[in-house]
């Protein structure tokens, strides 16, 4: 899932400072699993924001509503009534549902609460972890199953480089070196002989370096 | 301009090969380079120019191996994967190659985080496996990474890497190693040594398999300025292995920056004498260049093989 984190108070504040009554929008999907823009965290910040605007001599209306999903036109259409005589709108959406929301109401000024992260998911209750670079071209079969282009922070696909040790990336000892954790299944798979052969340079048209993707199935594409 | 390597034509012909390292500056000027090129001219027989180590803005390690190159030594110029996408690489490289640099090693480079622009983004389009890898075939197969044609004027370079036999996991450290080799490196520099027994013991697994046969191991070696140094070493830089003795020794001498080089000295000797499989030093001297040739001469490998 793609996971998001709320940006500060303060933050969400200054962008809707001289905004009277304003929509606060949640989507019921990621953002609601990994606790950052769901029904509860919808209200829980349109009423701080009340709160803040009153201490401020400013009040502000704030009303609430949270899709089932933000990436998603069929979704928000619901919205097209309570968005009419609102200032903004404040996305509690990943990246993408803000995008949805901006591009249909074209006359609003749209805003993001969350800073979207990265797609991974929780280890335990209250901690994320990225697991997917979205990279395209999916080589979790060469590295038994532990991803080298994101958990490895330098993307190496021939690793682990010089600075692994005790298990850790060099980079932070609350980091696992990812090519620990690849050399350590391969080992007990019996395949070590597999990080032998040399990983050819990975082909990052597939990624976001060939621009904008999309992705088309024309089998369930719908003839208009 | 002679094609081939000074360097590789000593390792090839089976000397003991010593090499240094020069950090380029964090400025403009070229008067500390040529300064410490000069006097390290007699006593090694090339020079690494680090490519902007830790992750430190310096100037760049092509240029400076130029202002060593015109001193009359030999550099070899280091390429990191962390500032560079494969065009910037190859383009370096073709522009070090028509400038007479004729030794390449490649590796990760460290992590931004370590340097004076954490807040950068970094590259990695390719690792240093894939780096070897394709300059041996832009040498052997005269094809640029993308597999197209060179027509002409390939770049001929001798390809070196790095080991480090401290890092984990520690059996797949001679496994990487090999897996390098089978990629094309021809000489490799390793990680300062501290723990000797841990550096015989890789060195051991590496002639059981013959490794050593196929490539030129240098062992890299560091004089240390205080127990301080070390000290740091030991707790902060990933992948080091400094054990306490070493501290200790330092801590206890009368006139550390003494003891740091004599230590320094006796481990050359100690690898050169018993640690078979050897075939060169490389004294990373860091911001303390100017200790190379007495490092070099008291370690009795002064004077150093002329190559036509
Ligand atoms: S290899 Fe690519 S697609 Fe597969 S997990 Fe890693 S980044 Fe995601
Ligand atoms: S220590 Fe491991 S995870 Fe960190 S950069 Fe090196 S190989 Fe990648």
């Amino acid at each position: 899932m793609i996971v998001a984190q709320q940006k500060p108070i303060k933050d969400i504040a200054q962008m809707i400072n001289d905004c009277k009554k304003v929509l606060f929008v949640g989507c019921a999907g990621c953002v609601t699993v990994c606790l950052a823009g769901g029904e509860k965290e919808t209200a829980v910040l349109a009423s701080a924001m009340r709160i803040k605007r009153i201490l401020e001599n400013n009040p502000l209306e704030a009303i609430t509503y949270t899709c089932t999903r933000q990436c998603d036109p069929e979704y928000i259409a619901s919205l097209d009534n309570q968005v009419k005589d609102v200032d903004a709108i404040v996305s509690l959406a990943c990246g993408v549902g803000v995008q949805y929301l901006a591009e249909r109401f074209k006359d609003k000024w749209v805003v993001p609460a969350l800073d979207t992260k990265f797609i991974g998911g929780s280890t335990v209750h209250g901690v994320w972890e990225e697991k997917c670079g979205l990279c395209g071209e999916c080589i979790l079969h060469r590295t038994g199953g532990i991803c080298p282009i994101i958990r490895c922070s330098k993307s190496i696909l021939n690793g682990p480089c010089g600075g692994s040790q005790y298990g850790k990336c060099e980079v932070n000892k609350d980091i696992d070196c990812a090519w620990q954790l690849i050399y350590d299944r391969m080992k007990a798979l019996g395949k070590l002989d597999k990080l032998m052969e040399i990983q050819p340079p990975k082909d990052w048209s597939k990624s976001r370096d060939g621009g904008p993707r999309k992705a088309i199935r024309e089998d369930v594409m719908i003839d208009e | 301009m002679n094609n081939l390597s000074k360097l590789q034509q000593i390792l090839d012909s089976g000397q003991f090969a010593v090499t240094a390292e020069i950090g380029p500056p964090k400025h403009s000027s070229a008067e500390g380079i040529r300064h410490h090129a000069e006097m390290m001219r007699d006593y090694v027989d090339a020079t690494n120019i680090t490519d902007n180590q830790t992750a430190i803005v310096r100037m760049s390690s092509i240029a400076a191996g130029a202002h060593v190159l015109g001193c009359g030594i030999e550099p070899i110029v280091q390429m990191t994967c962390r500032d560079r996408n494969r065009i910037a690489m190859q383009s370096d490289l073709l522009g070090a190659y028509s400038l007479g640099m004729r030794n390449v090693l490649c590796l990760s480079g460290d992590h931004q985080k370590f340097g004076n622009h954490p807040m950068a983004k970094n590259v990695y389009d390719i690792d240093s496996m894939q780096l070897i890898d394709n300059l041996r075939r832009m040498r052997d197969e005269k094809v640029f990474f993308s597999g197209e044609a060179i027509k002409e004027s390939e770049p001929q370079f001798f390809i070196g890497a790095v080991a480090n036999p401290f890092a984990d996991p520690f059996e797949f450290r001679v496994d990487r190693l090999e897996k390098k080799v089978n990629a094309g490196a021809q000489f490799i520099q390793t990680q300062c040594i501290f723990d000797m027994e841990r550096f015989e013991r890789f060195m051991e697994m590496v002639r059981e398999r013959g490794i050593d046969q196929r490539v030129h191991i240098l062992a890299g070696v560091t004089p240390m300025k205080s127990w301080k140094a070390a000290s740091y070493m030991q707790n902060n830089v990933s992948g080091m292995i400094v054990p306490n003795e070493l501290v200790e020794r330092l801590k206890n001498a009368e006139d550390p920056k003494r003891e740091g080089l004599d230590i320094c000295i006796e481990q050359i000797k100690y690898i050169k004498e018993n640690v078979k499989g050897v075939h060169g030093v490389h004294i990373m001297a860091i911001a303390w260049e100017e200790v190379v040739p007495e490092i070099v001469e008291k370690s009795g490998l002064y004077p150093r093989p002329k190559v036509g």
